[in-house]
């Protein structure tokens, strides 16, 4: 029966109310999120529910997990499946990033020496798009931007606020190593402490960005709409952003499941993957410091 | 893992009642269950939309549809068949056969399996509800180029988001396949000891998750072009809508492996068993399908030649795109000679496995033809193009997914279905798919171009051929459920090994049908025989 969780058996889940609810949760959120952008009525409110349900789902369906967890019932087997499925979706988000990555370069290397006349398409050149010369940062022959066609813009140096953005993720990558070596000596104080900057750190990093955000929609000019420019930059550090949150509220579940005592010395894979999620993010963070804000 | 904990030691066959058993699964072959009927469903959705297509397509001239209309049903025909059709097929198969292959209690993550399939049905439900918005359903062409696709109504967020669902359930159903195989095989079962449908499905799903979140970028770019006002495709702000189809291929060409590289694994298996011989080059065709899937991440660009791309882009792509016939002859050659002197018979699976072997082989070399950078000039956006993906895709994979029905239904209903009517379903099938499918060859190659509701005249009399094989392959694949429900429903009792053949796999030791509970006590494989080598 249910309390018969011999060590060498792999847990199989009776049933499970869970996954047909996050598809319906899903559901829910995908209908919200199109009829918002096509400003149909109730789109938000539906968009809205659709977050509700997804919270819930993330609750209710990790807090069962979590339970099963402390009741004992995962073996190294189980332990294992956990690991290899973490790494995998870190790889499925590596290639999400690598989609947005692929643009900025494919508009740096082709598109935009394309449009200028240079290489294989100077007629698209000669013939659309005469007498443009687009380098690198630009917003297109039409020069778009907030004010229309025609905008001029600023982009926000590399060597300013994202450099500390830089070293305050760094340091949170320090950080978070200091707490899992505590974990593993069974130094539960140094945990708590390092975990903690962890997350202070990467809610730090979000505020900077959101500053970052606001005085480039402002003051420089530079939006969505900013053409090529505008495109790349806010896609590639907008949803870095969002992952940098999300791993950040991660981090805090994972605060407040040692704050009551969970994880061991030996076993503590929620606490590694989400550890291996904030090095993910630290690393794409690099990627773009150093393509998108540097060179 | 000697033991698997299932709860409910007292009762090992026992099920989960009513709705609930299906609404909340996280048994294996219940959820490989959903997702065949699943796909079952799809693709006679999808199927009507192609009779759709033929029909308006028998005669020249304006019959039945109007434009609009009939380039959304071509648009979901495609979206339904491979996303819904295809693709939770090999899921439907993975689930039912893979832990019963590897010897596993169940998938590695049974909970996150349901999830996957659940998923679907609300996916396409908002893909399909975009039929009844204005501007009617998503009609830009499966492959979403823009600006066309951007110019959609209300459908256009409906069928991004749909297609972010699938994604979704892709890569989960693909991470729930590698973590399954990789650490849920049984003692001694080592990876060259594998059988080659979990092998080429390993490979599946590595190619799901790499690309399947390119997609999701791709569709998201669509979506900020469209509403956000942002410029990847728009080349006012110094974007490029060639860089959709680089990025959208780049996840496109992987996508025709992942429909295909499971049906090679499947006709391995059932080819030697009815040959009664072990597979010809077992090492080889693990490699062989590792080498396309390697190759197939860099000959994307072989799908728009045309768009006007530098000479060494046109170059390079032209020869990775051939290399690939390579590690596909390899597999040909070694089916081939698995069947040389061996001691064959015909039955139901080896029959669709045989068609497949011959047709797919013709859809290959209509793909070298596509291949030659300057005759794919000729060929571009005609019906040979047509001819060559569905010679693929439907006598490719279907028929795969046709064998692997055929040879497993009895270990999963445990009882035998008609010979007769199954062989029926095959020689209808096989037949009306070539009349169906090879006069699109001279059409394409005559000038006829796809995608449009109407044609000149001379195109006439092949048209009405490729309609009427069109109908008859449809209405065969009635036959094909009056098989499997009266299989279902009873008939004679299947022995544990089900055929007379020579099989190696771990699911013809279990009883027919397959306990409720797979392998709660792993089998122990080690110093066991290598059956493939």
């Amino acid at each position: 029966m249910a309390n018969d969780h011999s060590d060498d058996k792999y847990y199989v889940p009776h049933s499970s109310p869970w996954p047909v609810f996050g598809s319906l949760s899903l559901f829910v959120l995908m209908l919200g999120a199109a009829m918002t952008v096509e400003q149909s009525g109730g789109g938000g409110t539906i968009l809205a529910v659709g977050f509700l349900l997804l919270f819930v789902l993330f609750y209710g369906w990790f807090g069962k997990v979590v339970a099963e967890h402390q009741a004992g019932m995962f073996n190294m087997a189980v332990d294992r499946s956990f690991r290899m499925g973490m790494s995998w979706f870190i790889f499925s988000e590596v290639m999400f990033f690598a989609a947005f990555f692929g643009a900025l370069f494919y508009a740096r290397q082709f598109a935009l020496p394309w449009l200028s006349g240079h290489g294989a398409k100077h007629l698209t050149s000669s013939i659309l798009w005469h007498g443009f010369e687009g380098g690198w940062p630009s917003n297109g022959p039409n020069a778009l931007g907030p004010k229309g066609e025609g905008s001029t813009f600023e982009t926000i140096p590399a060597m300013a606020v994202p450099l500390l953005n830089t070293l305050i993720l760094l340091t949170s990558g320090v950080t978070i190593t200091i707490a899992h070596h505590a974990l593993k000596a069974g130094n539960r104080l140094t945990l708590k402490v390092a975990l903690a900057a962890t997350f202070l750190l990467g809610f730090l990093f979000v505020f900077l960005q959101a500053r970052e955000y606001h005085e480039a929609y402002t003051e420089l000019g530079l939006t969505l709409g900013t053409g090529i420019y505008g495109s790349t930059f806010f896609m590639l550090t907008g949803f870095h952003g969002f992952h940098v949150t999300l791993g950040a509220i991660m981090l805090l579940v994972i605060w407040f499941r040692v704050m009551k005592g969970h994880f061991t010395p030996e076993r503590h894979f929620a606490f590694e993957a989400v550890a291996w999620y904030w090095h993910f993010v630290d690393v794409v963070w690099l990627g773009l410091y150093l393509f998108v804000y540097w060179l | 893992m000697a033991h698997a904990d299932t709860h409910d030691h007292h009762d090992h066959d026992h099920k989960p009642t009513g709705i609930g058993r299906w609404l909340f699964a996280t048994n294996h072959k219940d959820i490989g269950t959903m997702y065949l009927l699943f796909a079952l469903m799809m693709f006679f959705l999808g199927g009507a939309m192609a009779l759709g297509i033929r029909l308006e397509l028998f005669k020249p001239g304006m019959q039945w549809f109007d434009p609009a209309f009939y380039n959304s049903l071509v648009t979901n025909h495609a979206l339904i068949m491979i996303f819904g059709a295809v693709m939770p097929a090999w899921v439907g198969l993975a689930n039912w056969m893979i832990p019963l292959q590897v010897g596993a209690p169940d998938m590695a993550l049974p909970r996150m399996n349901n999830y996957s399939f659940w998923i679907l049905p609300f996916a396409f439900t908002l893909l399909l509800s975009s039929f009844f918005t204005a501007g009617g359903g998503p009609a830009g062409g499966w492959t979403l180029y823009p600006p066309l696709s951007l110019q959609a109504g209300d459908s256009f967020p409906l069928t991004i988001f749909a297609i972010h669902m699938m994604g979704i359930s892709s890569i989960m159903g693909a991470i729930n396949v590698i973590v399954t195989i990789m650490n849920m095989r049984a003692p001694g079962m080592t990876l060259l000891k594998l059988p080659l449908f979990c092998w080429t499905w390993l490979i599946t799903a590595y190619l799901l998750i790499a690309v399947m979140p390119v997609l999701a970028g791709a569709v998201t770019m669509l979506l900020t072009d469209h509403y956000f006002g942002t410029s990847f495709f728009n080349p006012a702000g110094g974007g490029d809508p060639v860089m959709f189809q680089h990025i959208f291929w780049f996840f496109g060409h992987p996508e025709v492996y992942i429909l295909i590289l499971p049906a090679f694994g499947i006709v391995s298996e059932i080819i030697p068993a009815f040959s009664r011989k072990p597979l010809f080059g077992y090492d080889a065709m693990v490699y062989a399908s590792a080498s396309i899937a390697f190759l197939s991440f860099i000959v994307w660009a072989h799908h728009m030649f045309t768009v006007g791309m530098p000479l060494a882009g046109q170059m390079f792509f032209m020869m990775s795109t051939m290399l690939i016939a390579i590690p596909t002859g390899v597999k040909v050659f070694n089916w081939t000679a698995t069947m040389w002197k061996g001691s064959i018979t015909f039955e139901p699976p080896m029959l669709f496995a045989l068609a497949f072997l011959f047709l797919f082989t013709i859809g290959g070399f209509s793909g070298l033809m596509l291949a030659i950078a300057p005759a794919d000039f000729q060929y571009q956006d005609t019906y040979f193009v047509v001819a060559h993906f569905h010679y693929v895709l439907v006598p490719g994979a279907v028929f795969a997914i046709m064998a692997g029905v055929y040879y497993w239904l009895p270990k999963w209903t445990g009882h035998m279905y008609s010979m007769s009517l199954a062989k029926w379903h095959f020689w209808l099938s096989t037949v009306s798919v070539n009349v169906l499918f090879f006069p699109q060859h001279f059409l394409g190659l005559a000038g006829m171009p796809r995608r449009i509701p109407d044609y000149s005249t001379q195109f006439t009399d092949w048209n009405m051929v490729s309609s009427v094989g069109g109908f008859v392959f449809g209405f065969s694949q009635l036959l094909f459920v009056v098989v499997v429900w009266q299989c279902a429903r009873g008939g004679a009792k299947a022995t544990d090994k089900v055929w007379d053949g020579q099989m190696t796999g771990l699911e013809w030791t279990v009883a027919s049908p397959a306990p409720y509970h797979s392998f709660t006590d792993a089998p122990d494989l080690t110093g066991v025989a290598d059956t493939h080598h």
